[in-house]
């Protein structure tokens, strides 16, 4: 059980530490101190470990993460979790923006609020976010579920692809192509599930959130417009 | 990139720290912002007296001989302190617009970094902590402050090029960003009489907001006038002698974090440089949210 204090030890050196781990390590539970809003704690990891992160935290934390769990007991800067590839992020406290930016896979949990741009560009990624999202969050979403408990600000899922998008409180606007949608079972079924991976089964009731998605008008091709090409 | 730290104090008791925990909050920006730093101070003042804080056209002027030259033609009696390469004159505020013509007139190298009667500002270029350490800003005390560090894009790397912008009495502005239409607001204003020195983006914005107090807008009303009336990406922090604002642009792409606990409201652009504040663990720590004015005020 490492325990590396980041008041002691350089951020290089933490993350070196990290890199080092191969699959079959026996080291899986890791804490770090003193994080003081640091950036890039614990980017690019690629082992099934646990870190505690005692602490805010600054820009990307946990980027690029691959099977690890990291647990931030505060709040995290610019680009939490940003194309993360699987494993899961939890923040204790809010997020600052573009949280969860393009990432590819994994679960990122925020208890707190996050800020603006929340999900840009996700790409299969799973967000649930307990508190509020800020402006153009989902923007250009192409896949992966984003799951808001409070509010959703401006441009709800601006040219958004194909992510899912389930939001409980009210959306200040839709963005371009960004449509409310029909929940149907199928998609009861799937917020349930994300619902129970967020530690919230049986807490939250599902028929409470509203679907958005793309209208697809956007991006797919229309056989309309075929004299064009 | 630039960094922005901004310390509203509501605790008398913190007031003789203003300056320390602002060069600390200030030193961890300095890689947003390495090639030049000011701070805004607002100190002790006396009503009915404004202070001129000078600044010659190097560090290594004598900023104390042109001070005394002033003071010589202008108000012989009149207390002149000096801060490294700046020099603060305390006149009587009437005298001010005499101070200030006599300088263009005699000493045209010598600019005024801040008018007012609470308000000094301390900026140069150089790495952030070692112009907080010239300055000795950690001795200072005041009831609000506001920092920056300076990555240069839309003008020159000089000490008038620095922030914080003054563009009226005990007023000041910080920005990191960049605005698109400075060039055709300078006009404008200035066919107004706001006074702007620089080709700098940042001091349009302080002009601008000057202007708008001057026709009779409070700071509030005249930063909510900007999000029409400016093009471009910004966070601003700007001080009045009893107050401390913020705004950021519509899309708010700029970082910007707050703090509040009962003993202050504090502004950063990176979280990091709050946590060398008191009690920061137990703070409501928020970011500010795109195109809304925040505004605090001392009674």
């Amino acid at each position: 059980m490492p325990t590396i204090d980041l008041a002691k030890t350089s951020l290089r050196d933490l993350n070196a530490t990290l890199h080092q781990l191969k699959p079959d390590t026996n080291e899986t539970l890791w804490t770090i101190t003193n994080p003081a809003g640091e950036h890039s704690i614990a980017v690019g990891v690629d082992a099934p470990i646990t870190i505690n992160i005692d602490g805010n935290v600054g820009y990307y934390c946990g980027g690029m993460n691959s099977q690890a769990s990291i647990i931030i007991e505060g709040s995290a800067g610019q680009g939490v979790g940003e194309n993360m590839m699987s494993g899961l992020i939890h923040v204790k406290g809010d997020a600052s923006q573009s949280a969860g930016a393009t990432g590819r896979g994994g679960r990122l949990i925020i208890e707190g609020n996050a800020s603006a741009r929340c999900g840009i560009s996700m790409k299969g990624i799973d967000i649930v976010v307990k508190g509020d999202i800020g402006h153009l969050s989902a923007f250009m979403g192409q896949n992966g579920r984003l799951v808001v408990f409070g509010e959703a600000g401006e441009a709800l899922g601006d040219s958004l692809y194909e992510a899912h998008i389930y939001v409980r409180g009210p959306v200040a606007s839709l963005g371009a192509d960004c449509i409310e949608k029909e929940m149907r079972d199928e998609h009861r079924v799937e917020l349930i599930e994300l619902l129970k991976l967020a530690g919230e089964a049986n807490k939250v009731d599902v028929s409470e959130f509203r679907r958005y998605g793309s209208a697809r008008q956007l991006y797919n091709f229309n056989i309309d417009n075929a004299d064009a090409y | 990139m630039c960094g922005i730290a901004g310390l509203f104090i509501k605790d008398k008791a913190l007031e003789p720290q203003l300056g320390a925990l602002l060069a600390k909050m200030t030193s961890t920006l300095c890689s947003r912002g390495p090639d030049s730093a000011g701070f805004a101070i607002y100190g002790a003042g006396e009503k009915g007296k404004s202070k001129l804080t000078l600044s010659g056209p190097s560090e290594s002027y004598d900023i104390m001989a042109a001070a005394r030259k002033l003071t010589a033609a202008i108000a012989p009696d009149a207390p002149i302190t000096q801060r490294y390469s700046h020099a603060v004159v305390t006149l009587d505020a009437d005298d001010v617009a005499r101070a200030e013509a006599w300088l263009a007139a005699n000493l045209p190298d010598v600019s005024i970094m801040s008018e007012g009667e609470r308000l000094e500002i301390y900026k140069e270029v150089g790495y952030p902590d070692d112009v907080a350490k010239e300055f000795a800003i950690a001795e200072m005390s005041g009831t609000h402050g506001i920092s920056h560090t300076r990555m240069a894009t839309e003008s020159a790397v000089t000490t008038n090029g620095a922030h914080p912008f003054s563009t009226g009495r005990d007023q000041c502005l910080v920005h990191n960003g960049s605005l698109s239409n400075h060039a055709s607001l300078r006009r404008e204003l200035r066919r107004d009489g706001i006074k702007i020195k620089t080709e700098n983006d940042t001091e349009v914005a302080a002009g601008y907001l000057t202007r708008q107090m001057n026709n009779g807008q409070t700071l509030g009303e005249a930063l909510k006038a900007s999000l029409d009336d400016l093009d471009g990406f910004f966070t601003f922090v700007v001080g009045t002698e009893t107050g401390f604002g913020v705004l950021r642009d519509p899309i708010a792409c700029k970082p910007a974090v707050m703090a509040e606990t009962d003993q202050y409201v504090a502004f950063a652009s990176e979280y990091k440089s709050l946590t060398c504040l008191p009690g920061i663990k137990s703070a409501r720590v928020w970011e500010p949210k795109p195109a809304t004015v925040y505004f605090w005020e001392h009674n």
